[in-house]
């Protein structure tokens, strides 16, 4: 019989540490699977966040920097700058790149370096707990936000893929999310594109992958997805949002 | 208010509020995530205000400027965050901002990892950021002595005009034990001539660290050091157990303190005299009973959850009288009372002068 | 009186609470108390202790690394912990969840099958910690039941008050069976 899922070549066989019904493997990989279908293996350096994807170099068997918390972006330009022509891309949560790693992921866009982010919005901190992220939507409730994210108090949540897209540097950024089989087909051409668009030496890739924390939200996973689907994608639209350099809306 | 039941990162939490804090500025990471949790429900209900920073380079910085503005102001962090606020700590003590920051320290260097560690002893009582300055640092043992040195910060930041750093570590933080508040009212802070309010119907305030002229930073840095020297003379805090008649003596703080104070109670049943000092304030370091200590106690043993940071300080302080020996675990490992214990017996039997 | 307690289990089985609840009887009765969990990346799914200590005098060192008392609610923790408990100590096993057995012959083992207890005498297996906890403290009588019922009329909410009978009964039939 003909073997139809087979672990990623680029994927180690660590078992994963995620909590049940958490989307975050899912995306582990799918990146997996890009890697090998481009067949980058040997060519690909990572750069991994401080939060709950913090062990990704123990399930991508490629080249790694673990990087502290929101300077992803900044080794990962230390290391394209030395390997111009290796695939150097980083993948980050909400926290490690929209709050705390602001800079970093501005100035590298800006920069157009040639490298590719990986940025995983679960509208929260799910590392430490569950506390307020910059992508928490209003009236979300987090340990910090105990009566819910009230935008008279703590303002509003950031939409960083609609922010890269206006700066001349990026090429490529999309938000794309992965609650439900046809997403995920879509997550993996857009992640791919992503990459594309780096070994085409076009620019600056982006993409935002919508995904669940059913520990934190407090859901069993099959509610996780509902309050994705109700709560975040309202927020923070699917789509692409710039594609060869053009700004798409 | 009789005794309740508390961790010591929520104790710590409303012992700020009680010492007059009204402000709160943070960013998460463990060990230490109950403390901005618990100001983000509590603050509110004095007419306070919690933040939730986007960095802990922020959260420094809403810190120095809440302060400026005659505020009593507190952040938190561990570790990594604490490393980031070190710019930010060097502007206060600058400035000459009191703040209480509290460090709840957690595995290093880099990410290290979330186990319970000692190991920014030297960042803390060095000043950590650049150039000459230095904090007050506490360094608590129990959850209750957590909360007396809390309120007591906020007195002694605004009295010297100083940032007050808490050394804990991830157990005292975790840790629940019976608290009593012993201050009832909350308290205020005394009035800031100096702070930034609208210069009305008086000369404008400026807050700053810039002294461009050589001559005047020099005047600026003699001011800080005089001050210093003000705090070393007046705020040395320190516990001895059984040191009278000891024959080796322990040092340690906080959390390892305490382990060692097991340690010198079971060395008792067994006939040695072993005692311990336990350094509360460690900026300014209690040298005295050190020195004291060195004319009669045969040996010193040291122990830290690091590689060997306090034990510097005791050694300036036994200035050679009598040797000082370290023992350590680090990278978020906790000494047993075994470990030490023999240690203890290595060291007596190896017949130390 | 110092007793040095670990309980050691699966995160989410309410380890953590029985420890609390046994610290805030100890505290409730003046004597002195402590309570410290293992905290960090062990918790998600893994396993969960923590340490409680209670003792007529001062406390010392809240960090427990030689335990007078374990009490065992999974197979890891039953090889992690039984090691460390002192000589002449005890050992409780929640011979539901654990099918090994001790092999120490220095200290008392008491293997109680609270699971089924639980869920034949009181039709609840909830209570099951409880009736260990019953059961703990009448070998050690660190605390009595009374003050383990008067902590829960503090920890739980007013709402929840209704629990508390049914609590008792798990309590005493711990007593009851040891
Ligand atoms: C300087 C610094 N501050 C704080 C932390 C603690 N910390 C670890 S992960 C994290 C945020 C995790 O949230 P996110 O980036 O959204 O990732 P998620 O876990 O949700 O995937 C924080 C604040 C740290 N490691 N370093
Ligand atoms: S805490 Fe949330 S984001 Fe992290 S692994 Fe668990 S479900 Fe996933
Ligand atoms: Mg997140």
């Amino acid at each position: 019989m003909e073997k139809v899922f087979t672990r990623p070549k680029s994927m180690t066989d660590k078992p994963m540490h995620f909590c049940p019904g958490c989307t975050h493997g899912v995306i582990q990989r799918l990146v997996a699977e890009v890697i090998d279908e481009l067949g980058i293996q040997e060519d690909t350096i990572a750069v991994g966040p401080v939060g709950c994807a913090v062990f990704c170099y123990d399930y991508w068997d490629v080249d790694f920097h673990q990087a502290s918390h929101g300077r992803a972006p900044a080794v990962a330009t230390g290391v394209k700058r030395v390997h111009p022509d290796k695939v150097v891309f980083t993948l980050q949560g909400d926290g490690d790149i929209a709050a705390i790693g602001t800079t970093e992921i501005i100035h590298a866009a800006a920069r157009g370096e040639k490298i590719t982010c990986l940025f995983v919005n679960n509208s929260i901190y799910g590392m430490t707990g569950g506390q307020m992220a910059p992508t928490s939507v209003l009236s979300q409730k987090t340990t910090t936000t105990p009566a819910g994210r009230d935008k008279n108090q703590i303002g509003y949540p950031v939409k960083l893929t609609e922010m890269l897209a206006v700066l001349d540097g990026t090429a490529y950024c999309a938000r794309v999310s992965v609650h439900n089989p046809a997403n995920i087909l879509k997550a993996k051409e857009v992640i791919r594109k992503a990459f594309e668009v780096q070994l085409n030496k076009e620019g600056f890739s982006l993409v935002e992958i919508l995904s669940t924390c059913p520990t934190n939200w407090g859901l069993p996973p099959v509610e996780a997805v509902k309050w994705l689907e109700n709560n975040m994608i309202p927020c923070f639209p699917l789509g692409e949002y710039k594609v060869a350099g053009e700004v798409q809306r | 208010m009789g005794k309740v039941l508390m961790k010591g990162n929520e104790a710590v939490a409303e012992a700020a509020v009680l010492g007059g804090c009204k402000y709160f500025f943070g960013y998460p990471i463990t060990p230490q995530n109950e403390i901005p949790e618990y100001m983000a429900r509590r603050l509110p209900e004095v007419g306070g205000t919690f933040l939730q920073a986007e960095s802990e380079i922020s959260a420094i910085n809403m810190v120095f400027g809440a302060s400026g503005s005659g505020a009593r102001v507190m952040t938190s962090s561990s570790g990594p965050g604490i490393s980031l606020k070190q710019e930010g700590i060097s502007y206060l003590a600058g400035a000459e901002l009191p703040c209480v920051i509290v460090n709840m320290v957690r595995g290093g260097p880099g990410l290290g990892n979330i186990g319970p560690a000692q190991s920014d002893y030297f960042q803390a009582t060095r000043g950590g950021g650049h150039g000459d300055y230095r904090l007050i640092v506490f360094g608590p043992a129990s959850v209750q002595e957590l909360v007396d040195v809390t309120i007591e910060a906020f007195e002694l930041a605004d009295r010297y005009r100083s940032p007050v750093m808490i050394l804990g570590d991830g157990i005292l933080g975790q840790m629940m034990e019976p608290v009593e508040f012993k201050t009832a009212k909350i308290k205020e802070g005394p009035d800031k001539p100096w702070a930034t309010t609208g210069a009305k119907g008086r000369k404008r305030n400026l807050i700053t660290s810039l002294y461009i002229v050589p001559e005047e930073l020099e005047k600026h840095c003699l001011k800080l050091k005089a001050k210093y020297d003000e705090i070393s003379a007046n705020e040395k805090r320190y516990e001895s157990y059984f040191t009278d008649d000891a024959e080796i003596v322990l040092a340690a703080y906080g959390t390892t303190a305490r382990i060692c104070k097991a340690v010198v109670d079971r060395a008792r049943e067994d006939g040695i005299k072993a005692g311990l000092i336990r350094p509360v304030t460690l900026w300014p370091f209690p040298d005295r009973p050190f020195n004291e200590a060195a004319d009669y106690a045969r040996a010193f043993l040291t122990v830290e959850m690091s590689n060997g940071q306090m034990v510097d300080d005791v050694r300036l302080a036994v200035n050679g009288k009598k040797p000082v020996y370290f023992y350590g675990r680090t990278g978020g490992i906790v000494p047993s009372k075994a470990e030490i214990y023999a240690e203890v017996r290595k060291i007596l039997e190896g017949g130390a002068r | 009186m110092l007793e040095e307690l670990i309980i050691a289990g699966f995160g989410g089985q309410g380890v953590m609470s029985m420890g609390q609840l046994l610290t805030y009887a100890g505290m409730i009765e003046d004597k002195h108390v402590a309570w410290i969990p293992s905290y960090g990346p062990e918790m998600r799914g893994g396993t969960a202790n923590c340490a409680v200590t209670i003792s007529d005098r001062e406390i010392s060192s809240p960090v427990v690394t030689e335990p007078t008392s374990v009490i065992i609610m999974n197979q890891p923790s039953l090889e992690k912990f039984e090691r460390v408990l002192k000589p002449g100590g005890l050992l409780i096993i929640n011979s539901s969840l654990v099918s090994k057995k001790a092999i120490r012959n220095d200290i008392k083992v008491v293997e109680i099958a609270a699971d089924e207890l639980a869920n034949e005498r009181l039709g609840n297996t909830r209570v099951a910690n409880i009736i260990i906890l019953g059961a703990y403290i009448k070998l050690t009588k660190v605390v009595t039941i009374d003050s383990v019922i008067e902590s829960l009329k503090k920890v739980l909410p007013e709402r929840r008050h209704n629990l508390i009978p049914l609590n008792r009964q798990a309590l005493e039939l711990g007593a009851e069976i040891v």
